[in-house]
Parts: structure tokens; sequence; C-alpha cells
């Protein structure tokens, strides 16, 4: 018993603001530029195709984008090759998440930490490695405590706004998903959270793969990353709150 | 070398390697070589952990021949998954198996449907129909309680069907498989760097053993010495990867009985490791570092100092919790005699990690076999008796403490040994082995095959969630189903990497 309450007035508040950047070798959006034939070498590195070249501009399908780094190591190659600069970096922070309405206006407004939402959300597993499922149990411990912005996950869709879909959707999955989605009241929104279900590439095309998560429900959000992290899923799940709001008028 | 065999002796090698449980089998899979004539293949792979190696036969079968052979699970329980997952895989029929329903491909699939054959392509989307009965007891008074796929926490899918007399479980069982997403075939025809994002991400908890044991396979056929110090890096990121779960576990199993202070500063424990690892590898996961041939990225002089610190403040904690959990006496009496496994079950179902050693069956990779630099460290598998909620608990924390000694000793040798480059040359060719590590949940065992043009033929995932999940339905039998979730933490089983 001493332990506990020793330990219970030790510790400060871990509770922090949300911050979107990261350490120094955290692998996010990439940036810089670089010569056409530089970027064909990236484009081709790239395990999930998001990598797109046209002449001296590319883009990025960050929904799809695993953050692994190959194409800025391709560049950075190429670049240690021809005895020039490397032109491709990652900055260090998260993906903003990608919103079908609303825009992004929304998210510069959950930034500045409004309070007085709430949003009730239920997780769906549809096919993931995992990763994006223990990141959402991280938005729950002291450091972010999620449950401040007044957002709770809940047991069943039934008392959701929000479904938060990880994953590819699996054959094995494709009807949990369905009928988890058919069970939700009325306004409700999906969060297609991480690589796998905003983009549906990581494994590629498989005979048990259905594909991304709009594939199989509509989407309202997609959180890029892989995985997303704590406070990318946070940023996202308040502009689903406000767009939530909006949806009610 | 692997002996081959033809099917009617397949129960006579089983009984000679498996020789009564002193060499456990660590794994059963198919492989289709029809291509290079050889036709359907098993491979067995048992155990010699007295060798420090395995040892085991493969049982050939001519695809215009009979695809039958008699299941070997009476002898060796362990092989009951395995043989279930080659027949959905393969069709190959284990005759006189006592549970032949599918395993991996769940209804929508027609029967004899076989996507590891060659013959399908890897995204046949065949849709069709098969029957999966989910097993209950009758009886007078028992019911039934459906849980899943879908749970009520962010957990993974499985279905779980409880049989209950009154508050006791009777029997479960468990329909597993539903985030298979067809990895094994996905990854064919790729060469072992392509295939590696994929590799990293069957399983977000085991990232580092996953990668590990596949690039071990790789670099046995490719002929490369990996450098020092990456074989140290890689050591130290594994020991990072298991404190970051076990603490995550001691942080969670309190949450099956609503232990708050103890979630919470489990809770601060895990995500303080969390922002270690990406610092260390840029992804929390620390996806990105291992490579066939060595790591990517160095462990700076900065970091090395970073994980000291961290590492130490994280050891404070566990000390405080592990006082917290044995001071709180409502707290012990959940624990313990709850989620019993019996000693001879482990060695039966041939269990790995925490769930085996906490059942006094100390079976731990990086004692049993050599990689890594896990020789210098003069490391013994910790092990418990009592095979309880409690004793899993009590290994966890044990290891705890010899993973931190050993990340202060690998840091050490780190400082000593400044070799560079990072990573060996690699020279592909055709060829197949297999790779071994010891992740937080227990061994994680891979095979694979390389064609003439070093492109991946065949991949087959272990997990150490695999041969431990069977192990989890024997656990609850008896205990009241309220004791389910803090049964089922206890032994933190992923499906992911099972699934595949």
């Amino acid at each position: 018993m001493f332990k506990v309450l020793e330990r219970i007035f030790k510790d400060k508040l871990a509770t922090e603001k949300i911050s979107l950047s990261g350490s120094e070798r955290y692998r996010g959006p990439i940036e810089g530029t670089a010569k056409s034939d530089v970027l064909g070498h990236c484009a081709k590195a790239c395990p999930v195709a998001a990598f797109s070249v046209n002449g001296d501009e590319y883009a990025i399908d960050y929904k799809k984008c695993l953050f692994c780094g190959r194409c800025v190591e391709a560049c950075a190659q190429k670049a240690l090759a021809d005895g020039t600069e490397a032109g491709l970096q990652h900055k260090h922070e998260d993906a903003m998440p990608y919103l079908i309405e609303a825009g992004q206006e929304v998210v510069a407004d959950v930034l500045k930490e409004k309070l007085g939402r709430s949003l009730h959300v239920r997780h769906l597993d549809a096919g993931s490695c995992n990763a994006c499922d223990f990141e959402m149990g991280a938005t729950g411990n002291p450091y972010y405590d999620l449950s401040r912005y007044g957002v709770h996950f809940v047991a069943s869709p039934r008392h959701a706004d929000l479904l938060m879909v990880t994953g590819v959707v699996t054959r094995n999955l494709e009807q949990a998903l369905k009928m988890s989605y058919e069970a939700m009241p009325e306004p409700r929104l999906v969060l297609a959270c991480g690589a796998c279900a905003a983009g549906g590439e990581t494994y590629g095309d498989t005979y048990a793969i259905v594909g991304a998560a709009d594939q199989v429900v509509p989407v309202d959000l997609y959180v890029p990353g892989c995985p997303p992290r704590p406070s990318a899923m946070i940023v996202a799940l308040l502009a689903a709150a406000d767009m939530l709001k909006d949806k009610m008028k | 070398m692997m002996t081959t065999i033809t099917p009617e002796a397949i129960l006579m090698a089983a009984e000679k390697y498996y020789a009564n449980g002193a060499h456990p089998l660590t794994a059963m899979f198919g492989r289709d070589e029809t291509a290079t004539g050889v036709g359907y293949v098993i491979y067995c792979y048992f155990e010699y952990p007295e060798n420090k190696d395995m040892d085991g036969f493969k049982v050939v079968f001519n695809p215009n021949g009979s695809l039958e052979y008699d299941s070997i699970t009476h002898v060796v329980p362990a092989a009951a998954w395995y043989e279930r997952e080659i027949k959905d895989m393969f069709g190959l029929v284990p005759k006189g198996h006592p549970d032949l329903r599918p395993l991996v491909l769940h209804e929508t699939y027609p029967e004899s449907f076989y996507p590891l054959r060659k013959n399908v392509k890897v995204n046949a989307k065949v849709r069709g129909e098969r029957q999966f009965k989910v097993r209950t007891a009758k009886g007078e008074g028992l019911f039934e309680v459906p849980v899943g796929p879908i749970h009520a926490g962010i957990i993974e899918p499985g279905h779980f069907r409880f049989s209950q007399a009154g508050e006791a479980m009777l029997q479960l069982d468990a329909k597993l498989f539903f985030t298979h997403r067809g990895i094994e075939k996905a990854v064919e025809g790729k060469t072992p760097y392509e295939a590696l994002p994929i590799v990293e991400r069957i399983c977000g908890a085991c990232s580092i053993a996953n990668t590990w044991s596949f690039c071990q396979a790789a670099e046995k056929i490719a002929n490369v010495k990996v450098p020092r110090r990456a074989e140290i890096i890689r050591t130290l990121l594994m020991e990072l990867e298991r404190i970051t779960n076990h603490v995550g576990d001691l942080g969670n199993i309190p949450a099956g009985v609503g232990f708050n202070p103890a979630i919470s500063l489990g809770g601060r424990l895990k995500e303080k490791m969390l922002r270690l690892c990406e610092a260390v590898a840029g992804n929390r996961f620390l996806r990105g570092v291992i490579i066939p041939g060595g790591v990517a990225m160095d462990i700076t002089e900065a970091l090395a100092e970073r994980i000291h610190e961290v590492v130490d403040d994280v050891a404070d904690g566990v000390e405080d919790l592990s006082i917290m959990f044995a001071e709180q006496e409502n707290f012990q009496n959940r624990v313990q005699t709850t989620g019993i496994i019996r000693n001879q079950t482990a060695i039966d179902l041939a269990m790995v990690g925490v769930g085996a050693r906490a059942s006094g069956y100390a079976h731990d990779s990086r004692s049993d076999f050599s990689y890594g630099v896990y020789d210098e460290l003069n490391f013994k598998p910790f092990t418990k008796t009592m095979g309880d909620v409690a004793a899993r608990l009590l290994v966890r924390i044990g290891e705890l403490s010899a993973s931190f000694e050993m990340v202060d000793t690998l840091l050490d040798m780190l400082g000593t040994c400044q070799d560079a480059p990072l990573t060996g040359e690699r020279n592909y060719q055709e060829g197949a082995a297999w790779g071994i590590s010891e992740s937080a949940r227990g061994s994680n065992f891979q095979y694979l095959a390389l064609d003439k043009y070093g492109l991946i033929d065949r991949l087959f995932v272990r997990s150490a969630s695999y041969p431990n999940w069977p192990a989890l339905t024997v656990a609850v039998q008896g205990d009241i189903i309220p004791d389910f979730p803090l049964i089922n933490k206890s032994f933190e089983l992923c499906y992911a990497c099972i699934d595949r």
C-alpha cells in the first residue's frame, strides 16, 4: 500500500500538450527537391508505390506511405554516386490527417486545444499488425490522456460516433467491418488509421486481402503513418469531433 | 542435414526425432517444390539445444499420388495446428487428426483452395463457402458465451466461445486467424531486401524479432559475415524491444483486475521506452534498423547515453511496480493459482517464452541457440514453477532485471568495438535456411528458401504465439469467466503474427 501512495505522490503530472514534432531520426513527411533522374530512383525504391514523379516534381501518397525511408535513402545513394548533395529528407514531425470535408482549418483549431467536444470511438482491427492498436492504446496513457478532450473508446459500435479502423481489410474480417459500420447510429464517421487502413498497399494485393478500409465502408478521415504516433491520432480524433458537430447541425 | 522420407515413414521418423519430448517440435510446414520436380514437401524441424542446432526431416509427396499421411499429433501433440495449417495451405491431409476443421481460411474461401500452391496466383480472389464449426460442450444447465471477433477494448480480433457451467469455464474454443493477410505468399518472388518492409510488419510488437530471424536465414544463404558491431546493436535492439513489451505487460496485466495505479505507472514506463525506440530507430516500433547483412543505423555515443538514462529510470519504475504487486493482497488473490499450465502441458505443447518458463520449462532461444552476442552475455533462462498468472508476472520481472543488466553490458561492448561498415557483403544464391530469435513472447522461427535468381520461393513464419495459443484454452479450464481477461493478458498472445 505504501509504495502505491509513494509513487502517486512522487510522480508528477505527465500529461503534455500535444506536440507533432518527433525525435531527430523520426521519419515524417518528405521535403526537398531533386532532379528527375534521381526521383526516378526514389520512386523505384518505394515498396508501396506511393512515390510518383512528373519531371522534376514529385508527389507522395501519404495514405499509402510506410515512412520506411527508402526513397530518402535511394536519393542519398544516388547523390553519393554523383558527388552531389542529397536533395530529399524527412521532416521530423507527424504527417497531417487527410479530411474528406471541413479541410485543414479544423486541424488548425484543434491544435489550439479547444475543449468542449465529445466523441465516442469504436476501434476495429480489420487486419492490422497491432502497431496501430498499441499506439491507439497509448493515447490513453498519462502522457497523452486522450479522455481530457472528451474522447472515449466504447465497447460497442452501437454507442459509437466514430469507427476507427486499423489494418488492411482481410477476407476473414470484411463481414465484421461491414456489420460494425451498419450497427452504428447516424451521424457516423469512419477514420482509417495508418498506412494499411488508409492506403491498403502495405502487403500488396493477396488472396487474403480486400484492400483499404474505403473499399468496404465510406471513410471520412485518413491518418497517415506506419504506425501513426499517438499525437497524430489525437489530432485526427479531435478534428473528427468537430466534423461530427457540423454533421449534427 | 534434413533426412528425406516417404509419407509412410512419417510416424516412425516423428517418434525418433521427438524422443518423447526431449527435442521439441519447433515447426512443421509445407512447401510446393513441384517446379523443381520434387513434389509437395512437409518439413519438420526439431530443436536440439544440446547442439545449439535443429534437425529434422522432410516428407515428399508425389503431386499425382496420394496426398494423405498419418497424423503425428497423437505422438507430438504440438503438431496439431501445423497439420491443420498445412491442410489449408497445401491440401495435404493428416489421417487420424483429432480436429480437421480449417484453421487459417474462414467461411468465404471455397473448399479445395490451397493458396500456397504455386499454381495459385498471389491475388487470386476466389470466393466460395466452407464450414467452420465452433466447438461447444453440451449438457443440462450449460450455456455458451460468444465473444468477438470484435472485442470491447482495443484488442486484436479473435472469436472465443466459452462453454459455461455457471461462472466456471468448462471449455474454450478459439477461432483465430482473422487477420490472415497472406504474407507468406505476398513475399514470394521478391528479394529479401524488397520483402523486408513486409516482414517488419508481420507484427507490431515483435518487429526486431521477426526481422532478425528473417535476416539470419537470408544471411546464412548468402554467406554473409555480419560485422561484430552490427551484432551487438542487434542484440541491444532485441533487449530494448523485450523491455518495451514486458514493461507494457506489467502495466496491462493489472488492467485485467482494474488495479489503476499500476496501469498508470506501466503506461508511463512503456511510453518512455517507445520514445527511446523512436530516438534510436526513427520509429517507435524499431522499424528500419535491421537489414540483411547488418544494421542500417548506428548507435551514436549520445544515443548510448540516452539509452543508459532511460533504461535506468525504467528499471526504478519496474522495481516499484514489483513492490506494488507484492504489497497488494487483493491483487495477489486474483493472480495466484489462476490460469495454471502444468509443466507437462508446457512440454507437450512445445510452449515457448514466458508461458513456458513460468511453468518450469526452461526454453529460451537466447541460450538454446547461438546468435547475436548472447553467448558472451552469460545468460541463463529465468524460470518459475507455479505456472499461474502470478508466475508469468514474476518471470517478466525477473527477465526485465536480466535485460537491464544486458543493456549495460552491451553498451560497454559497443564502446570498445568501433567496426565499420555496419553491413556485410551479400551474395544471394539458391538455398534454404532457418533463423531464430527470442522475442518478448518467446522463440520466433523463420524458414526462408531462395530460388536460383535469389528471389524468395518460400517463407514460413512461426512466431512465439503460435505454440502458446493452444495452451490458453487449457489454462482457463475450471477458472471463472471474469478471470479470462487476466489470464489472457498474462500470456499476451499476439494475433497478427500467428495469422500472418
